[in-house]
């Protein structure tokens, strides 16, 4: 995901779950926070001056990054790096930012190759020093190591040569037995680069059946010319390789990922359109409709509300601006912000929750997660309690959720809902242990003073009086109850 | 590309094109472009972690099937060799280990011997492909380093403290190795030991702190100049560490970490699967991370064998709508390397099961299902799992202050199977008793000893042993076989193709922009 992406995730994900936070780690986390008090106390004693800091510069780039960023190995595109000694410099300067403190051998040291018995407690040393003579880069190789002047290997030996490094032209293996023969040979010896390279001249010089025919049968070969195919971006050739072996949902498949290039979304709906004929798997096929149908509605979704916005007469958009494009988001996210800004909608618009609920097949339990999150977030009690509330066919109202109402405490309480809200909904959470905890924790005191009389567990009811006010209804209510039973 | 960018921008400037590390042909370069090749192989983390920095060798080589570091880590095995060997025993499972240790032999064969007469060092060499156990590499990390890097991610054997760490605005990159005391002391820790441990020696700090209040001129001038500086420093790095471990609770707290914890042992020990199944499917309907949601669908795949098709279905498509449709092409990855699979059709419910769950209520039904399904196929990790013993039968509660064995590493629910798997091996100096374990792991375990024949010298160098992860390593399996080495007498130094977790090997399956 971009970056700008996972922004706009991030504010349509904001304050919308959060877990549950129990406090069992008091223990833990009071131990911790004394010595942290411990050692904030000791700042004022310790001068905390910078240069005591020993912060290792690194040349902004890790030395993992040289292999990631340089490197392409099977021969793709290729990378450069600025002017000749600036690159000896940027190369070997990331090199040698090695733990500062583990080894201070300086640059040329690394190069100097000396040739010492190392024991193991110096291993880090041992490795940035000894072994790197044969590793540094040979910057000044002779022409004369490319060449291959001499032109008679066998397979097996050009296989080994290209293994050491050694540049060969493959041009001397005209037939196809010795192609082949060389591929075999490439593929025993467990090299992926040389097996790559045999591929890419196979490629050039063998007619596309006859290639296509004889890897069918050698899957390891197989594996690197479809990977080389999909580094360098040879699309076309790619298609027609795995259309060749049957490898329909590969084909959808791959074709399908090229919808993640397109950046224009009017473009990106058209292509997905044309991606819903291709031959996945029957439920793929349905996934891909939906992600067309989505990009569609948010399309039009998105052109509306952009419109909405800058008449400015809506109020809730100008109570909440938009923070970012609900395009390319996904379903549930596009639930939601329709669950906040257009929640009372008759079905029939497009951007109505439960159009989009009919639309996706959105199970119950998602959309009143969701609903709930929205309507939360705008502190809508009403439009909470209604979620919840059914008529049965007697007529009595009843609530009901397929979520587990403590979730729906914690939504609320994520969102500040007041406690006469919460109340409602913690006296619903079915598990006794957890009622209590939430109705404690939250200050619900009706609800814990309920249950323990439930329980009919008189300590537990008198212990709690000490959490509520002196004199409060609360108090007396507990009272009442230890007086009556 | 660049290149003619450039050119069009008249900006002349001589190319160095270095390829890292190997070179495959020669490209086309025009007339200011050289090209030369840089085989970069090994960066030592730490003093016992020695690391390729071939993140990419995980979805080369599983996903793709390329078999392009295979030579890397021969090489790799050949330095060493010619270093600290010759190597007494190797011994490995899995396809690309078998590989990398016949490619080295040959290397070995071809290259000039430079490792006579020299004494011996590492006695054994153990190489594992990360397949064999992915559970591992799925779990959540509980020992400090693992944590640290799980919520922070540590790069090349460093850190970046964001402000909420370093109680300043500024933001700061620390190395994490044995040269930072403080580390040392807590990294294989179990989290829970870690405040205890860092309340004491803040208390101890203190008192240091506290003696210059009863000193004469000498002492203090003694003191400054010797002492303070070490203080000062410990200083530093407790308030870092603390602040990381502050932060961490956070996070922790923020995300449910407790029942998250409770359904990943539940996958490990086997039951209440569908309770856990539930946990799963609320976590996606919650969008509460991409990322976490697939850790745990693929622990529930393999601990299971599979998901059911009726659970893969549901929890693909709920995944789908909370996190984005294009996640289509992220599951056919998974189920390509085998993170997330689907039970085939004839493994699933059997008629019976379909019939009775008709009859019974939705709630009851998930029970039946779990009894039925676990009759009915067969789970791999489940039969390993009992037949190494990798969930610890404990009476009263598992003593992560003075751990017993090397389950700690996961609060005591499980022991990591790769480092059982070493452990196993290198007692029986061989695979010997575990066929029926190397049968499950579908084979490809080899045992070879040194060709030179020679009696490997006991003392000193029967001890060092050199782990090989072709995949990637957790530190939670490195912080697991350090206990082991300090129970057994062992040291084991750790070579891997890239420091690992769960995140970093689910984020590589994921399909970015094409």
């Amino acid at each position: 995901m971009s970056r700008a992406r996972a922004d706009e995730e991030e504010y349509w994900h904001s304050s919308k779950f959060r877990a549950f936070t129990f406090d069992d780690e008091d223990d833990e986390l009071s131990q911790l926070k004394e010595s942290k008090r411990a050692v904030n106390s000791l700042r004022d004693i310790v001068d905390d001056d910078d240069d005591d800091l020993e912060r290792v510069s690194w040349s902004g780039e890790s030395v993992g990054s040289i292999s990631w960023s340089i490197k392409e190995t099977a021969s793709s595109s290729t990378s450069s790096l600025e002017g000749r000694d600036s690159s000896l410099q940027k190369g070997s300067s990331s090199y040698a930012a090695l733990p500062k403190q583990v080894s201070s051998y300086s640059l040329s040291n690394l190069f100097k190759g000396r040739n010492k018995l190392p024991s193991f407690q110096s291993l880090s040393d041992a490795l940035s020093d000894i072994g790197v003579k044969n590793y540094a880069p040979e910057l000044r190789r002779s022409k004369a190591e490319y060449k291959d002047y001499s032109s008679d290997w066998s397979p097996k030996d050009t296989v080994r040569r290209m293994q050491r490094g050694k540049v060969c032209s493959l041009e001397r293996f005209r037939s196809l037995q010795d192609k082949l023969v060389l591929l075999d040979e490439a593929v025993a010896g467990h090299d992926g680069n040389v097996i790559t390279a045999v591929l890419i001249f196979l490629k050039r010089t063998l007619r596309r059946e006859i290639l296509f025919r004889e890897l069918e049968v050698r899957q390891v070969a197989l594996c690197h010319l479809i990977h080389f195919l999909k580094e360098t971006g040879e699309q076309k050739l790619l298609l027609d390789l795995l259309r060749f072996l049957d490898r329909t949902e590969e084909v959808a498949l791959s074709q399908y990922r090229e919808h993640l290039n397109i950046q224009d979304v009017e473009k990106r709906r058209e292509f997905l359109k044309s991606c819903i004929g291709l031959p996945f798997s029957a439920e793929d096929t349905s996934h891909i409709q939906d992600h067309y149908t989505l990009l569609e509605r948010q399309i039009i979704i998105e052109a509306n509300d952009r419109h909405l916005e800058t008449a400015g007469q809506s109020e809730i958009f100008r109570k909440y601006p938009r923070k970012a494009s609900i395009l390319n988001m996904p379903l549930v996210t596009t639930l939601f912000y329709s669950c906040f800004y257009h929640y009372s909608e008759a079905e029939g618009t497009f951007s109505s929750p439960t159009n989009l609920k009919k639309t996706f097949k959105i199970p119950d339990k998602q959309y009143m997660l969701t609903a709930l999150a929205a309507r939360a977030k705008l502190r809508a009690w009403d439009d909470v309690d209604a979620l919840f509330t059914t008529k049965n066919w007697l007529g009595y109202t009843k609530k009901k959720a397929p979520i587990g109402f403590h979730r729906v405490v914690e939504i609320l309480q994520r969102n500040n809902a007041p406690v006469q809200v919460l109340q409602e909904y913690v006296r619903l959470v079915e598990d006794v242990e957890t009622r209590l905890n939430l109705a404690t924790k939250y200050k619900c005191h009706d609800v814990a003073i309920e249950t323990y009389r439930d329980l009919k567990d008189r300590i537990q009811l008198t212990a709690y009086k000490c959490k509520v006010e002196r004199g409060s209804a609360e108090e007396e209510k507990i009272n009442s109850i230890l007086n009556n039973t | 590309d660049i290149v003619n960018a450039d050119k069009m921008s008249g900006r002349t400037r001589k190319y160095k094109i270095i390829f890292s590390p190997q070179k495959v042909r020669q490209p086309h370069c025009a007339a200011n472009v050289t090209c030369d090749e840089w085989s970069f192989y090994l960066l030592p983390l730490d003093e016992d972690i020695i690391s390729m920095e071939l993140p990419e060798f995980f979805r080369d080589y599983f996903l793709e099937g390329d078999h392009r570091w295979i030579t890397s880590v021969a090489r790799a095995l050949q330095l060493l060799n010619s270093l600290y060997g010759p190597f007494g025993r190797a011994y490995g499972i899995g396809r690309c280990a078998k590989m990398s240790h016949e490619l080295w032999r040959e290397l070995e064969e071809d290259g000039e011997n430079d490792g006579q007469g020299r004494k011996p060092e590492i006695s054994n060499v153990f190489l594992m492909d990360r397949d064999t156990d992915y559970v591992t590499a799925l779990c959540s990390q509980v020992v400090y380093e693992g944590l640290v890097d799980d919520t922070f991610r540590i790069k090349c054997g460093s850190v970046d403290f964001g402000p909420d760490v370093t109680s300043s605005d500024k933001s700061i990159k620390v190395l994490l190795n044995a040269q930072d005391k403080v580390f040392n002391q807590i990294r294989n820790e179990h989290f829970s030991s870690v405040f205890g441990f860092l309340s004491q020696k803040s208390r101890n700090l203190q008192a240091q702190y506290d003696r210059r209040r009863g000193m004469d001129i000498k002492q203090m001038k003694n003191f400054v100049s010797q002492e303070l500086k070490g203080l000062k420093q410990e200083h530093r790095l407790l308030s870092l560490h603390i602040g990381a471990c502050e932060s961490i609770m956070k996070k922790k707290t923020k995300q449910d970490f407790q029942e998250m914890i409770k359904a990943e042992h539940s996958l490990l020990e086997g039951f209440d699967i569908r309770e856990s199944t539930s946990f799963i499917e609320e976590h996606i309907d919650r969008q509460v991370s991409p990322i976490e949601s697939l850790r745990l669908m693929c622990l529930l795949s393999i601990t299971e064998n599979g998901l059911v098709p009726k659970d893969y279905r549901s929890l693909k498509t709920q995944y789908l709508q909370s996190y984005g449709p294009e996640h289509l092409l992220t599951f056919h990855n998974l189920k390509r390397v085998g993170l997330l699979t689907e039970q085939s059709a004839g493994e699933t419910l059997t008629a019976v099961e379909s019939r009775v769950s008709k009859l019974v209520t939705d709630r009851a039904a998930g029970k039946i299902t779990d009894a039925f399904s676990s009759l009915a196929r067969k789970s791999n990790f489940r039969a390993i799992s009992k037949k190494l013993g990798l969930i610890p039968r404990v009476d009263g509660e598992y003593n992560l202050k003075v751990p017993p064995d090397m389950a700690y590493v996961f609060s005591g629910a499980y022991i990591p199977l790769s480092c059982k798997i070493i452990e196993q091996v290198l007692e029986r100096r061989g695979w010997l008793g575990l066929e029926e374990v190397v049968r499950l792991l579908n084979g490809n375990e080899f045992s070879v000893s040194d060709s030179t024949g020679e009696e490997t010298p006991p003392g000193e160098s029967q001890r060092i042993v050199l782990a090989i992860f072709l995949g990637g390593c957790t530190f939670s399996e490195i912080a697991a076989l350090r206990f082991l080495g300090k129970e057994r007498g062992l040291k084991f130094i750790f070579l891997t193709t890239a420091i690992t977790n769960s995140a970093r090997m689910l984020e590589a399956m994921i399909e970015a922009k094409a």
